[in-house]
């Protein structure tokens, strides 16, 4: 048994057998075979090292014959290290061994063997042979390419449940995810809203991140347990351990059915203020959540998912398809759909000659949008054809000016003239709204509420540019906060220019599905907030046990407060008073 | 070095060697001693306090982690065990697997 911390990032206890995704989506399941099919399975073994070995050597020849740079040289040397590892004939017959003892496949017992290899000198003191565990790993990988060829799985096509362990886990990845079958997220890389995190709190299931080197502990098939309210993750737990957790788990779900209680009960505070709760999502299955949870619309509709799921650009129907049947779920109640915001992920990465050094500050979301007008305007035509079958708004993320904001209105115009034309029906007076997410949008939210029908803080991205951290980067993410003053004074900023022009504004980022903000952001000015489903329930009660007058007062003390830490511990302290059964 | 004949088969010779090269016996060395030790027909095994080790296994050489000045023990068997342990011992106390050892030359 082995026990790992990490952040908690969504709550919850999840209990099963694990899968590991690396980097290229290979699934390594523990699978037993018969007796019968032992020589087979031991051939494979064999023939898997051979075509390793030549598929190695010819890397290495092909290298032999180019000039002899000082990088050439070192990967010779590292191809040199790996072919005498696949020729190692105390590391083959472990494997042989495993396949005959156990009855497990090829796969498997390559996987499992080698991961077991790459632990043992990853425990080594010394560096030089710690590293190598990497190059295990990727021995592991080029054998595992011969084993599994074409026949790749990946994990759009499970059929039990398990929980998902990755180093990091990519949109690319979790585009796929199904909530039958995913029951829990581990990763070891990652912070509070790294992708992981986002996907685990939209799709209810509890995740733990930043574990390190977690990939390391485990193998595929093993069992793990994932505590997403104490941010502990243990594989091949014990029979005690076992009954522990199944113990906190029956107590997590009475919790869960006590706050779905209130779900047919208003969203007001106690002293009769109105508080509109929405909801996020990242695919169309997830509306049904929002309802269910009590959500009273969709405030932002992330629509990635069209880019990342297919291997072809979306077309016009795809994008009708997937907006309309959310639309027409919500009738009356609003959908806030955002054009597409990728930008440092595979879908704009791979269309590059030279891979952007910065990616997170360079032609990403709308930006890549504008300067691709076809793929922008069929999205937009998408949206507009469905803004007639309910409240349908649009979103553009990271405008960092009016220019910007200028232009995607004049080309949203120009695909209106295209309708006209065409006599295809669609809501002229559409809401166009946009995300404040950079400091620049955020000091100028005066000037763009002229333009802009609404604004929503996307505090995930604010707080990220404003702080100057990648929220993924584990090595930096506890830096990563909310409770920063800097932010807070930009929110308050934005929320201020927003109602002297007389516009809504909401938050839709994380900040906002958290008890311990929430009565902050009341405080602030926000009536409107848009949050992972799961969370609905619970910020609901907190909403219903305030009072806007007490949310003002704490407001203005947080805004004189000068630490980080003087914030969130005061704002730990408020929400515990408020929902104590919580913490 | 001690010498036993029962058969052909069952030479066996043994010698203490010292690790002298800086960086232990970590991949280039671990690799020059496994394809060496690979030349010959005899069985070969190293050890010290902790473990004993297959010396033609490069896996499990680089598992035995042994850092510089540690010493190990090579033991062969087999009918050409006394030219293994010879060639092997060379190898690692006067070639010093072709590296410097400590103090002989500052790291650049």
């Amino acid at each position: 048994m082995k026990v790992k911390n990490g952040i908690a990032v969504s709550p919850g206890i999840a209990m099963g057998k694990c899968l590991i995704i690396d980097s290229e989506d290979y699934l390594i399941p523990r699978r037993s075979i018969k007796p019968s099919q032992l020589r087979t399975e031991v051939q494979k073994v064999r023939n898997a090292f051979e075509s390793a070995i030549e598929e190695l050597t010819d890397v290495q020849e092909r290298g032999n014959a180019q000039q002899a740079g000082i990088q050439q040289r070192q990967m010779k040397d590292i191809f040199a290290v790996h072919l005498r590892f696949l020729h190692d004939r105390s590391l083959r017959k472990r494997i042989t061994d495993m396949v005959h003892t156990e009855l497990v496949t090829a796969v498997y017992a390559v996987s499992k063997t080698l991961r077991d290899v790459a632990s043992h000198f990853g425990r080594i003191k010394d560096p030089y042979i710690s590293e190598r565990a990497a190059d295990i790993y990727d021995i592991e990988r080029r054998l595992l390419r011969q084993l599994l060829g074409k026949k790749r799985e990946d994990v759009k096509h499970l059929t039990e449940e398990v929980v998902i362990v990755a180093r990091q886990l990519s949109p690319t990845q979790t585009a796929g995810f199904n909530r039958e079958f995913v029951k829990g997220l581990a990763a070891d890389a990652g912070g509070r809203t790294s992708h992981a995190a986002i996907v685990a709190r939209s799709l209810g299931i509890p995740a733990v991140v930043a574990l390190e080197d977690f990939t390391e502990c485990v193998n595929g098939g093993d069992i793990v347990i994932i505590d997403g309210n104490r941010g502990v993750v243990i594989v091949e737990p014990d029979d005690e351990t076992i009954e522990l957790y199944r113990q906190y788990s029956s107590q997590f779900h009475q919790l869960g059915r006590k706050l779905d209680a209130i779900r047919q009960k208003p969203s007001v505070t106690r002293d009769g203020v109105k508080i509109t709760l929405l909801g996020n999502i990242e695919f169309p299955d997830e509306a049904e959540l929002v309802l269910g949870k009590g959500g009273e619309g969709i405030g932002l509709y992330r629509t990635e998912f069209l880019y990342l799921n297919s291997p072809t650009e979306p077309t016009e129907q795809d994008h009708y398809d997937a907006y309309a049947e959310t639309v027409a779920a919500f009738k009356h109640r609003p959908v806030i759909i955002r054009t597409m915001d990728l930008g440092a992920d595979k879908y704009t990465q791979s269309r590059r000659f030279v891979p952007e050094p910065n990616p997170f500050l360079g032609l990403r979301s709308i930006r890549f949008c504008l300067r691709n007008l076809g793929l922008f305007k069929t999205q937009l035509r998408a949206i507009l054809r469905t803004s007639v079958l309910g409240q349908v708004k649009i979103m553009f993320p990271l405008i960092t000016n009016t220019h910007e904001l200028m232009q995607a209105k004049m080309i949203l115009r120009d695909v209106m003239e295209d309708l006209d034309e065409a006599s295809i029906e669609y809501n002229r007076n559409i809401e166009i709204g946009i995300m404040i997410e950079t400091p620049s949008a955020a000091l100028t939210a005066s000037p763009l509420a002229r333009d802009a029908d609404f604004f929503s803080i996307g505090t995930n991205d604010l707080i990220q540019y404003t702080l100057a951290v990648d929220r993924g980067n584990e090595q930096v993410s506890t830096l990563y906060s909310a409770a920063e003053p800097a932010v807070l004074k930009l929110i308050r900023n934005v929320v201020q220019d927003a109602c002297r022009a007389g516009i809504d504004v909401a938050v839709c980022g994380e900040m906002a599905s958290e008890p311990d903000y929430i009565m902050l952001l009341l405080g602030l000015g926000i009536r409107t907030v848009s949050i992972a489903p799961a969370m609905i329930p619970e910020i609901k009660q907190v909403i219903r046990s305030v009072t806007i007058e007490h949310c003002n007062r704490l407001a203005r003390n947080v805004l004189a407060m000068t630490s980080e830490r003087q914030v969130s511990s005061f704002l730990r302290d408020a929400a515990r008073k408020v929902l104590p059964e919580a913490f | 070095m001690t010498l036993e004949e029962n058969t052909l088969d069952n030479l066996v010779s043994e010698t203490e060697v010292q690790i002298k090269n800086t960086n232990g016996l970590h991949m280039r060395p671990a690799m020059q001693f496994v394809d060496a030790a690979n030349r010959f027909e005899c069985d070969i095994t190293v050890s010290n306090d902790q473990a004993s080790v297959d010396g033609k296994s490069i896996m499990q050489m680089t598992m035995l982690a042994a850092t510089a000045g540690s010493k190990l023990k090579i033991t062969a068997r087999g009918p050409d065990a006394e030219q293994a342990v010879n060639v092997l011992r060379e190898l690692v106390e006067e070639k010093n697997f072709n590296e410097k050892a400590p103090k002989a030359r500052k790291k650049n």
